[in-house]
C-alpha cells in the first residue's frame, strides 16, 4: 500500500494505532476460518466514530477497500481483508454507552464484547439473549454484522431479534441513522433487518441499540444420555412438537463428547453416540413443569441416563463445556472445517443420518454438534491441511450435505454468514434472481464496491 | 518446534480474553493466538527473524492463561518460551547471564554471599538514604526497578539456618523432602519457615537436604539448555532418596519446573522424582480435617491471587482455597479474575516494566474491589509485585503466602 496513503490514514487514528508492519499485517490476515488468509494493506484501530467516518470519505475517494473486524473470530472468512485493503479493528471502541431501564434498551459501540454487555445487563435483572458460542470473545458490531445466533436462539431468536437502533457509517463516510428506541416504527423501508447480516458489505456500525427483556426468573440445565444418535434427533423434534420450546436444546455426537470431555473433564458419558444439553428458564412452575415434560419424553425415545444440573455452577459448567465444542474438535486434528448447514427442525434425524453416510462415503471424520432444537447443525470435518486429497474430500462431502439441506428447505448457513468460504453456494439457494436483487441493494449502498468486497456474491 | 504443535491452532480466538497483553492492547500479535502465528510464519519463511518480531514475542508472560483457555491443547506461552530458548541456545552468554546462570545459581552458599552487601545496604539505613535522595534515578532503569522491588531481606538465608533433617511432632506418617527455591529461602525465608513447621506438625519427618541448587528455570529463560539438565540432573540425584513420599514446595515456579524435570530428562529416576512433586497446598490440602483442628479465629477479609505457574501450569486451584476457608473467623472474598497475571512473570516486570504496571493495576483494582485485609498467594513472584504494588497504591492490604496465613491463625 502507497506510504503516502498510510500517513493519511495514520493522521486521522494516530501513530500506535496504525499498524503496517510486515508482522502485524501477516496475523491481521486471518479470523477464525480455516484455509483462508490475506494480507491486508494496513490495520487501523479507531477510537471513535469520527475517525471511522473521516477512514471512509479517505478510502471512497481513494476506491480502497475496507473491512471492519472485531475480534476476529469469524467462521465464514467475512473479516478478511483484500490484499492491500484497509482492515479496521474495532475493539477500542468498547463503551457500553447506556442501559436504558425505562425503555428497556442498551446502547453500545462496535467493539463491546458480548458477554460484557451480558454481565453489564443481567446486573440489573434484564436480559441480552444472543449469545453465540464465542460470546466471551466476539464484538457485538461483528454480531450484528453476522447476524449471531447462539445456544439460546431456539427461544429467543437471534441478534436481528433484538436490533432496535443503528447508527451506520455509509461507505462514503456519510451518516445513516436507522431506527431508534421506539418499538413501533414503519417509516420507510425497514433497514436494520437488511443491515444486521449484512456481513460489513453495507456499512460500518458505530452504534448499537438492542432490545432487552426481563431476566428469567429460574433455569434448570439438563443432559440426556443417548445410546444411538437417531433416538437423540427423534426426542428433539418430539419435544418442540410437545408444545414445549427450551431457551437451549444442543446436540453433541460421540466425536464432539469425547473431544469436549477430553479438555473440560465435566463429566460427560464416553460410551454413549449422542447427548442432548436441555435448558428450559422462566417462571419456576412454568420450568418445573417443563423440566419433567423434557425427562418423560427423553426417556421415552430411549434416553439411557438423564441428569438434572444440581446448581448454578454446574450448569454452568455444562454450557461451558458445550462452547467449547468446536475449538475442542481440532484437539484429533489440526484443521478442522466447520459448517453451520440448517434444515426445518423436523427434519434434523434426516439430516444427521446424511452427514453420517456423506462422511462414511468420503471417508473423512466428521464430528457433529449444534442447536438441534433449531434445526441448526455444526457438522465439524477433522483433517489435515497438509493432506490435500482429504481437504478435497473434505469439501465433495459438505457439498452434498449443502445440498440436502437445501432440498429439505433449509439453509447453507445458520449464524455463521457467507462471506467468502460459503459464496459458491449460495446462487444454489437463492438463484439468480436472489444474487441479483442482493447486488442491486449492494449497489444502492456502495455503488463503489469499496466495502468489506467480494464477500457473500 | 514441532511444526503440528503451531498448526494445532485453529485461531478460534478463546485465548484472546484472557491474556493479559492483549487486554491491554488489542493488538494480535500481543495475543496467544497472533505469536503462534508469528512463530509459524516465521516457520514457513514468510517472515524473517526480524528484531521488531522478537519483540512482540518478548511480551508473552508465558503465565499459561491461554494453555488453560485452549479447548485444542495448543500452549501459545510454552511455545514462546521454547523458541526463545532455542534461539539463545548455543549463543555466547552475556556478562550477567554467565554470572546469574554459571557461577551463582549452581552454588546457593556463593548467591547468598552475593546477597550480602544487600543486606547491609538495607540494614545500615542507606536504602532509606538512596531512596529519598533519588540516587537510583542515576542508575540504569532496571536497576532502580529491582531495588524497587525487593521487600527487607531476612536477617539469614533460610539454606543456612535450617535443620537438614526436622523430625516430625508425634508419629511419623511419612517424610518430604523439601525443595527450597533460591527467592523463598533469601528473601521470604518466614513462609518457608511456616510450611516446615506445618508439615512437621501434620506427622511429616522433613529432610531439606542443603546441596540442593536452583530449580533450573531461570535457565530455561536465558535458553542454557544444558545448563538446565545440568541441575535437574543434581536435583533428581539429590532427592532420590526412596524414603521421600512427596518432594514438596511452596514455591509455584519451582513446583512448575520440578514437575517438567521428566520431560527434559527422559528417565526413570526423573519420572520418579516429577511424580512426587506437590505443591504445598496438595499436601495441606490432604490434611484439612486435623489441620482445621489447629487452626484458631482470625478476624480477617482476604481474597486469594492464583500464581500462573500454580493455577495455569500445575491445575491447582481448590486446595489453595479449601485451605484458606479452613481458618475460623476469616471472610473469604473471591477476587475477580483471581487467575490473571500479576504482571511479575520472572524477571518480566523489570525488563517490561511499563506493561507489567498496567497488568498490575489490573490486579490492584480488583483487590480493592474485594475489600479485603490481605491477599494470600503462593509463589514469591507474585509476592514480590504484589507486596510492591500494595505498598505504593493500597497499604492498608496485607500480603502472605498461605503457610503464612496458616501459621499464623496456628500459633494466635
Amino acid at each position: 500500500m502507497n506510504p503516502l496513503f498510510i500517513k493519511e490514514l495514520q493522521t486521522i487514528v494516530g501513530e500506535p494505532y496504525t499498524l503496517a508492519d510486515p508482522e502485524s499485517l501477516a496475523v491481521y490476515g486471518y479470523d477464525a476460518t480455516p484455509e483462508l488468509a490475506s494480507r491486508p494493506g494496513v490495520v487501523l484501530m479507531p477510537g471513535t466514530a469520527d475517525e471511522i467516518a473521516r477512514i471512509m470519505g479517505l478510502c471512497h475517494e481513494a476506491g480502497v477497500s475496507v473491512t471492519p473486524r472485531g475480534s476476529g473470530t469469524n467462521l465464514s472468512g467475512g473479516a478478511i481483508a483484500r490484499n492491500d485493503g484497509v482492515l479496521v479493528q474495532t475493539s477500542r471502541m468498547n463503551r457500553i454507552i447506556e442501559v436504558d431501564e425505562e425503555n428497556l434498551t442498551a446502547t453500545v459501540e462496535p467493539g463491546v464484547i458480548t458477554s460484557t454487555l451480558h454481565r453489564e445487563v443481567e446486573a440489573r435483572g434484564l436480559f441480552y439473549p444472543p449469545d453465540p458460542g464465542s460470546m466471551n470473545i466476539s464484538t457485538m458490531g461483528g454480531n450484528v454484522a453476522e447476524n449471531s445466533g447462539g445456544l439460546r436462539g431456539l427461544k429467543y431468536g437471534v441478534t436481528s431479534d433484538y436490533i432496535m437502533g443503528l447508527t451506520t457509517i455509509l461507505a462514503d463516510g456519510s451518516l445513516l441513522r436507522s431506527g431508534g428506541k421506539a418499538v413501533k416504527d414503519v417509516a420507510g423501508y425497514r433497514l436494520n433487518p437488511l443491515l444486521v447480516s449484512s456481513e460489513g458489505t453495507l456499512g460500518f456500525f458505530t452504534g448499537i441499540t438492542v432490545k432487552l427483556i426481563p431476566k428469567p426468573q429460574v433455569k434448570t440445565t439438563m443432559l440426556a444420555h443417548f445410546p444411538e444418535m437417531r433416538q437423540a434427533a427423534l426426542a428433539v423434534s418430539a419435544i418442540i412438537a410437545a408444545r414445549i420450546i427450551p431457551a437451549t436444546l444442543e446436540f453433541l455426537d460421540k466425536v464432539t463428547i469425547k473431544c469436549v470431555e477430553d479438555y473440560a473433564h465435566v463429566g460427560l458419558p464416553l460410551d454413549v453416540e449422542a447427548v442432548l444439553l436441555i435448558e428450559v428458564d422462566g417462571h419456576p412452575v412454568v420450568v418445573a413443569e417443563e423440566a419433567a415434560g423434557v425427562e418423560v419424553i427423553c426417556k421415552k425415545y430411549g434416553c439411557s441416563f438423564f441428569q438434572t444440573a444440581k446448581d448454578e455452577n454446574e450448569a454452568l459448567k455444562l454450557a461451558t463445556a458445550r462452547r467449547t465444542a468446536l475449538s475442542a474438535l481440532a484437539r484429533l486434528k489440526p484443521t478442522t472445517i466447520l459448517e453451520d448447514a440448517t434444515v426445518p427442525r423436523s427434519r434434523i434425524a434426516d439430516m444427521l443420518k446424511i452427514i453420517q453416510d456423506s462422511a462414511k462415503k468420503h471417508n473423512v471424520i466428521i464430528g457433529t454438534f449444534g442447536h438441534a432444537g433449531d434445526g441448526n447443525l455444526h457438522p465439524t470435518c477433522l483433517t489435515d491441511e497438509r493432506d490435500k486429497d482429504e481437504i478435497i474430500r473434505a469439501h465433495k462431502a459438505f457439498d452434498e450435505i449443502f445440498d440436502a439441506a437445501i432440498s429439505m428447505g433449509g439453509t447453507i448457513t445458520g449464524e455463521h454468514g457467507v462471506g467468502l468460504a460459503k459464496k459458491k453456494y449460495l446462487p444454489r439457494l437463492i438463484g439468480e434472481s436472489g444474487i441479483r436483487v442482493m447486488q442491486g441493494i449492494k449497489h444502492s449502498f456502495d455503488p463503489k464496491g469499496i466495502l468489506n468486497p467480494g464477500k457473500i456474491f | 518446534m514441532d511444526y503440528i504443535k503451531l498448526i494445532n491452532c485453529m485461531r478460534c480466538g478463546m485465548c484472546l480474553p484472557t491474556c493479559p497483553t492483549y487486554k491491554e492492547t488489542f493488538l494480535e500479535t500481543a495475543s496467544p493466538r497472533g505469536r503462534v502465528a508469528l512463530l509459524r510464519k516465521l516457520r514457513e519463511g514468510d517472515l524473517d527473524q526480524s528484531d521488531r518480531l522478537l519483540t512482540y514475542l518478548s511480551f508473552c508472560l508465558d503465565c499459561q492463561a491461554c494453555a488453560t483457555a485452549c479447548p485444542c491443547g495448543v500452549n501459545a506461552g510454552e511455545l514462546v518460551a521454547e523458541f526463545t530458548c532455542e534461539r539463545k541456545e548455543g549463543k555466547r552468554m552475556g556478562f550477567m547471564e554467565d554470572m546469574v546462570l554459571r557461577k551463582l545459581l549452581p552454588h546457593p552458599e556463593r548467591l547468598e554471599t552475593f546477597m550480602v552487601p544487600i543486606r547491609f545496604y538495607q540494614r545500615m539505613g542507606l536504602q532509606r538514604l538512596v531512596r529519598t535522595l533519588g540516587i537510583l534515578k542515576m542508575f540504569p532503569k532496571p536497576l532502580e526497578r529491582m531495588e524497587g522491588l525487593l521487600p527487607d531481606l531476612p536477617e539469614k538465608p533460610l539454606r543456612r539456618v535450617i535443620k537438614e533433617d526436622m523430625q516430625a511432632r508425634g508419629e511419623t506418617r511419612g517424610t518430604i523432602g523439601f525443595f527450597l527455591g533460591c527467592v523463598m529461602s533469601l528473601i521470604f525465608s518466614e513462609a518457608s519457615r511456616a510450611t516446615i513447621n506445618l508439615l512437621t506438625v501434620l506427622g511429616y519427618r522433613v529432610i531439606t537436604p542443603k546441596n540442593q541448587v536452583c530449580c533450573g528455570a531461570p535457565h530455561m529463560l536465558a535458553g542454557d539448555k544444558e545448563g538446565l539438565k545440568t541441575t535437574a540432573r543434581k536435583n533428581v540425584d539429590i532427592f532420590s532418596r526412596p524414603d521421600l513420599d512427596f518432594i514438596v514446595t511452596d514455591c509455584g515456579g519451582c513446583g512448575a519446573e520440578l514437575k517438567k524435570y521428566s520431560h527434559y530428562l527422559e528417565d526413570a529416576s526423573s519420572v520418579l522424582f516429577s511424580s512426587k512433586v506437590r505443591d504445598i497446598s496438595q499436601v495441606l490440602a490432604m490434611h484439612a480435617d486435623e489441620l482445621k483442628l489447629l487452626l484458631k479465629p482470625l478476624l480477617l477479609k482476604m481474597t486469594f491471587h492464583d500464581s500462573c505457574h500454580i493455577a495455569h501450569s500445575q491445575g491447582i486451584r481448590k486446595e489453595p482455597r479449601d485451605l484458606i476457608r479452613l481458618v475460623p473467623g476469616l471472610t473469604y472474598i473471591e477476587l475477580e479474575n483471581a487467575d490473571a497475571c500479576c504482571g511479575s512473570g520472572g524477571t518480566y516486570n523489570i525488563e517490561k516494566s511499563e506493561m507489567a504496571d498496567l497488568i498490575l493495576h489490573r490486579k490492584l483494582d480488583t483487590i480493592r474491589a474485594t475489600g479485603a485485609d490481605a491477599v494470600v498467594t503462593g509463589n514469591p513472584g507474585c509476592l514480590l509485585q504484589l507486596k510492591k504494588g500494595l505498598m505504593d497504591h493500597l497499604p492498608q492490604v496485607k500480603i502472605m503466602h498461605l503457610t503464612e496465613l496458616l501459621a499464623k491463625s496456628m500459633n494466635t
